[in-house]
């Protein structure tokens, strides 16, 4: 099919089967390897990517499915603040599962601002729980999602 | 002054992965490469009688590798050489490598793999070890007279433990590329992995090849835990005699249900414990029988069972101590290296029994090991003077000054239907490899000079998340007087690093970061001088001086160790530490929920705290996970859990609230006073947790993962009114 959507901000037309993996467009087809995949079968997180806003495992997308949408990687634009927070707090050990709990982060931290929400600790870890990471335990990557989803100063 | 030991620099690893731009071997392409998969037996064990291939497939559209074609030995090169790189006749464990064969893309591989049917007659396998009647190692270590001392015990006592396996679930699944012979005839291999040597060594002998000739590049490692230390040789092995077959590069990256199903996990365990003891609660006697399963091949159940066996009394003081252990064959999947290496099964046993000795004499689990704590001057079981650096009483202090574990009323009865409790473990890792291990080895890194003044740290020591960048950076900025970015460190490569040996055994700060600490003091000493480091480093360059410092590991003075009777020094300095669990316990799923998780920690001097910090956090976790979360069983020979679906592994919300103290206590024969950290945090999680869960039930439970079914049975046991 022609699949036609937003990339990063790029619009794209692309043939390729209907049925392809959104991990697989991504990764292979136009070579952003930022997304990883940890296990196929949406349990472990590694392929998160944005999809008009909300976080997906790619490897449980069919193409078809982002035709018309607009699709974010950790390659894309809006990750600075992010990443900055997952650097000083040592948060990316083997580095595996950063990329796609860092899309996650974003998209927990632009809900408690656009809700006004407080972030707190638990929320964290609720939001965070679909992204499997098996080296620091959790706690440098909590305590860099809290510092990302504070307002800035 | 140090400058840069204890601070905290950022991670030169930190950008790329935070940006996504770092390459993992899964991220890699070579032109024209082509995709390998494994043809794998269906049966724990059998006879290959043939391979049956469809006839309606067209075998001239792929590259089909038999072991016909290994022009080398058909063995993988681990301690020994009995694993084939593909079995031939005997087939000793369920999915051994039977074929391998390349395609052009995914589906032909797949069509290929199907259209390849193994014909094997079963045998009857074995797969408890208790039954089989193959050793892969055994170990006996002896220290003064136990018998009389348990007969002369004011009482003794006797407990029997048991682990499971577990699987170390690095995100990133193993993985390699492998290029056919270039025009020198070299081969290279890029792979996922800890051990660049160890590789190159194996594929070396299979190949047939010299050692120049056989190059293996570390690519960005997503994870290893052990997990790849020894399964690389196989897979690159694998990958090796396809390209060269194929003549084209060749990739295998395993997907995760491959990953899971085939590659080895931790060794099930079951220790057995029988100590005497003296009217205060010291220990007189411990007799102690350990046996691990080693699965259908040797790999690395020798040393597994050797560290097991060390750590095995525990950190404590005992007179009379008989530890004897054994490594049998199974017709189980190989168990391999998995962070602790033995100890955290050994560790688990002795702090169970520590808590059931103190539970018997009415003594606080904290006090009974405050008595029996080793000290400085005491000796270990296999007869090691601890001369210097035991930070063993600092970290009870410290413990104790956290989280007051040592006043808490332990297994005080409770009434709520969510219960909480408290418990500890206090245990010891030893840095290094064990015994003459080093001396043997022994470590080479280069240190040199480019042009711009910038020092190069050349080590075939990985980085796979602990932070060796970092490390190493720290260090050699330390002992030249430079700037930490002034140093660069080179990727591990073996045609372009020095063997520095394997990046395991908790050995790459104390002992490559002391080989590193005395190449960059002696290039500093080269260079002379005084002012802005880069001017005089591109000065002395310009001049002509000898820019390149190699350096060896040299033991440390009075090492002494006897591998026949398992006496002596089994390794320079060992790492001290004590865990305090909390958890909560619903009675009515028996889910255990840890809520915070404390550690008291003497690693010598922390050359990156948050380093230390990051080992622990991350793995604690796993110890606590080991404990109570994480299922591996097999049944017929397979591992049951062969998804990540059904691979249960700790999240975010199972994780506790992490508090980690460092109590330093310098080792001289370390760099800037370090020891070594890596393993040492899964040997005391478990036990603390299954602590905690006896004061919170009053159950005393040996035996992990200690699972809701688990605790529930032992639950209605001991409350037979409960029973619906
Ligand atoms: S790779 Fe998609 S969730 Fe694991
Ligand atoms: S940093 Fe390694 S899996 Fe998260």
């Amino acid at each position: 099919m022609k699949l036609q959507f937003t990339l990063n901000g790029e619009r794209l037309e692309l043939d390729v089967e209907p049925l392809r993996r959104l991990l697989d467009v991504v990764r292979d087809d136009l070579a952003l390897t930022g997304t990883k995949e940890g296990c196929g079968e949406g349990e472990c997180g590694a392929c998160s990517v944005l999809v008009d806003g909300v976080v997906v495992n790619s490897c449980l997308v069919p193409a078809s499915q982002v035709d018309g949408c607009e699709v974010v990687t950790i390659e894309g634009a809006g990750f600075e603040r992010v990443r900055q927070c997952f650097l000083e707090q040592g948060a990316a050990q083997c580095g595996i599962c950063t990329p796609g709990m860092i899309v996650m982060t974003r998209a927990w931290a632009e809900r408690c601002r656009r809700e006004g929400r407080e972030p707190g600790l638990d929320d964290a870890r609720t939001a965070l729980a679909g992204n499997l990471c098996r080296c620091t335990g959790y706690g440098a990557i909590l305590r860099a999602a809290l510092d990302a989803a504070k307002e800035r100063p | 002054m140090a400058r840069v030991v204890g601070s905290r620099l950022a991670r030169p690893d930190g950008p790329g992965k935070v940006a996504g731009t770092t390459r993992y071997v899964a991220d890699l392409h070579f032109a024209g490469e082509w995709v390998g998969g494994t043809v794998r037996a269906n049966v724990a064990r059998g006879l290959l009688e043939a391979i049956e291939r469809d006839a309606a497939f067209d075998f001239t559209r792929v590259v089909v590798v038999g072991p016909q074609d290994v022009p080398g030995a058909n063995v993988i090169e681990m301690l020994t050489l009995d694993q084939p790189a593909l079995a031939s006749r005997e087939i000793e464990h369920f999915g051994e490598p039977l074929l391998l064969v390349a395609a052009p893309d995914e589906a032909t591989l797949q069509a290929a793999l199907a259209a390849l049917r193994p014909r094997i007659t079963p045998l009857e396998p074995v797969f408890d070890p208790r039954a089989s009647t193959k050793v892969f190692k055994e170990i006996r270590i002896e220290k003064g007279d136990v018998e009389s001392a348990l007969a002369g015990a004011t009482r003794t006592f006797e407990g029997e433990y048991e682990s499971a396996s577990q699987e170390q679930l690095y995100i990133e699944p193993q993985g390699v590329i492998a290029l056919p012979p270039d025009e020198n005839g070299v081969v290279t291999v890029h792979g996922s992995l800890q051990c660049p040597y160890y590789v190159q060594k194996t594929l070396v002998r299979a190949l047939g090849l010299p050692a120049e000739k056989v190059r293996v590049v570390q690519e960005a490692t997503g994870g290893g835990f052990g997990g790849k230390e020894d399964y690389p040789s196989i897979l690159a092995t694998h990958a090796a005699l396809l390209a060269r077959k194929a003549g084209r590069p060749v990739r295998m990256i395993y997907d995760r249900h491959e990953d899971l199903a085939f590659t080895p996990k931790r060794h099930p365990s079951r220790v057995r414990i029988r100590s005497g003891v003296d009217g205060e609660g010291r220990l007189l006697a411990l007799d102690i029988d350990v046996l691990f399963d080693g699965g259908a091949y040797t790999t690395l159940s020798p040393v597994v069972l050797s560290r097991g066996c060390i750590h095995a009394a525990g950190p404590y003081r005992c007179e009379h101590v008989r530890i004897h252990g054994r490594a049998v064959a199974t017709n189980h999947v190989p168990y391999g290296a998995f962070r602790g290496f033995g100890a955290p099964q050994t560790c688990f046993a002795i702090e169970r029994h520590m808590d059931h000795i103190a539970a018997e004499l009415g003594l606080h689990p904290f006090e009974l090991r405050r008595r029996n704590a080793l000290r400085l001057g005491d000796r270990t079981a296999t007869g090691q003077l601890l001369k210097e650096s035991v930070g063993a009483q600092a970290v009870l202090e410290r413990i104790a000054q956290r989280t007051h574990i040592d006043t808490h009323p332990w297994r005080a009865p409770k009434t709520t239907r969510k219960r909480r409790g408290l418990g500890m473990s206090f245990f010891f890792h030893g840095a290094g490899f064990t015994g003459a291990g080093e001396t043997m080895l022994h470590a080479r890194i280069a240190l040199e000079l480019d042009a711009e003044g910038r020092a190069l740290v050349r080590s075939a020591s990985t980085e796979f998340g602990q932070g060796t960048e970092t490390l190493f950076k720290a260090i050699a900025a330390e002992a030249l007087g430079c700037e930490p970015d002034d140093v660069l460190v080179a990727q591990p490569d073996t045609h372009a690093v020095p063997n520095s040996g394997p990046t395991v055994a908790s050995r790459t700060c104390m002992i490559v970061g002391g080989v590193l600490a005395r190449a960059g003091r002696e290039l500093a000493a080269r260079i002379g001088g005084n002012g802005p480091f880069r001017e005089r480093a591109r000065a002395f360059v310009r001049s002509g001086g000898d820019s390149r410092v190699e350096a060896t590991y040299q033991t440390p003075a009075g090492l002494e160790w006897d591998d026949k009777a398992y006496r002596g020094d089994a390794y320079p300095a060992y790492g001290w530490a004590a865990d305090v669990a909390e958890v909560e316990v619903d009675l009515d799923t028996f889910d255990v929920r840890v809520v915070r998780f404390w550690s008291a920690v003497d690693c010598g001097t922390a050359i990156q705290p948050q380093l230390v910090v990051g080992q622990f956090e991350g793995g604690s976790l796993q110890a606590v996970g080991f404990a109570q979360l994480e299922v591996v069983t097999t049944r017929d020979g397979r591992f049951q859990q062969d998804r990540m679906a059904t691979c249960i592994i700790p999240t975010a919300l199972d994780a506790p609230d992490f508090t980690t103290d460092l109590v330093e206590v310098p080792f001289s024969g370390g760099p800037f006073g370090a020891k070594g950290v890596g393993e040492m945090p899964m040997d005391g999680g478990a036990p603390a947790v299954l602590a905690a869960i006896e004061d919170a039930l009053g159950l005393h439970v040996t035996r992990i993962p200690a699972t809701p079914e688990h605790l529930l049975e032992l639950w209605l046991a001991a409350h037979p009114e409960e029973r619906l």
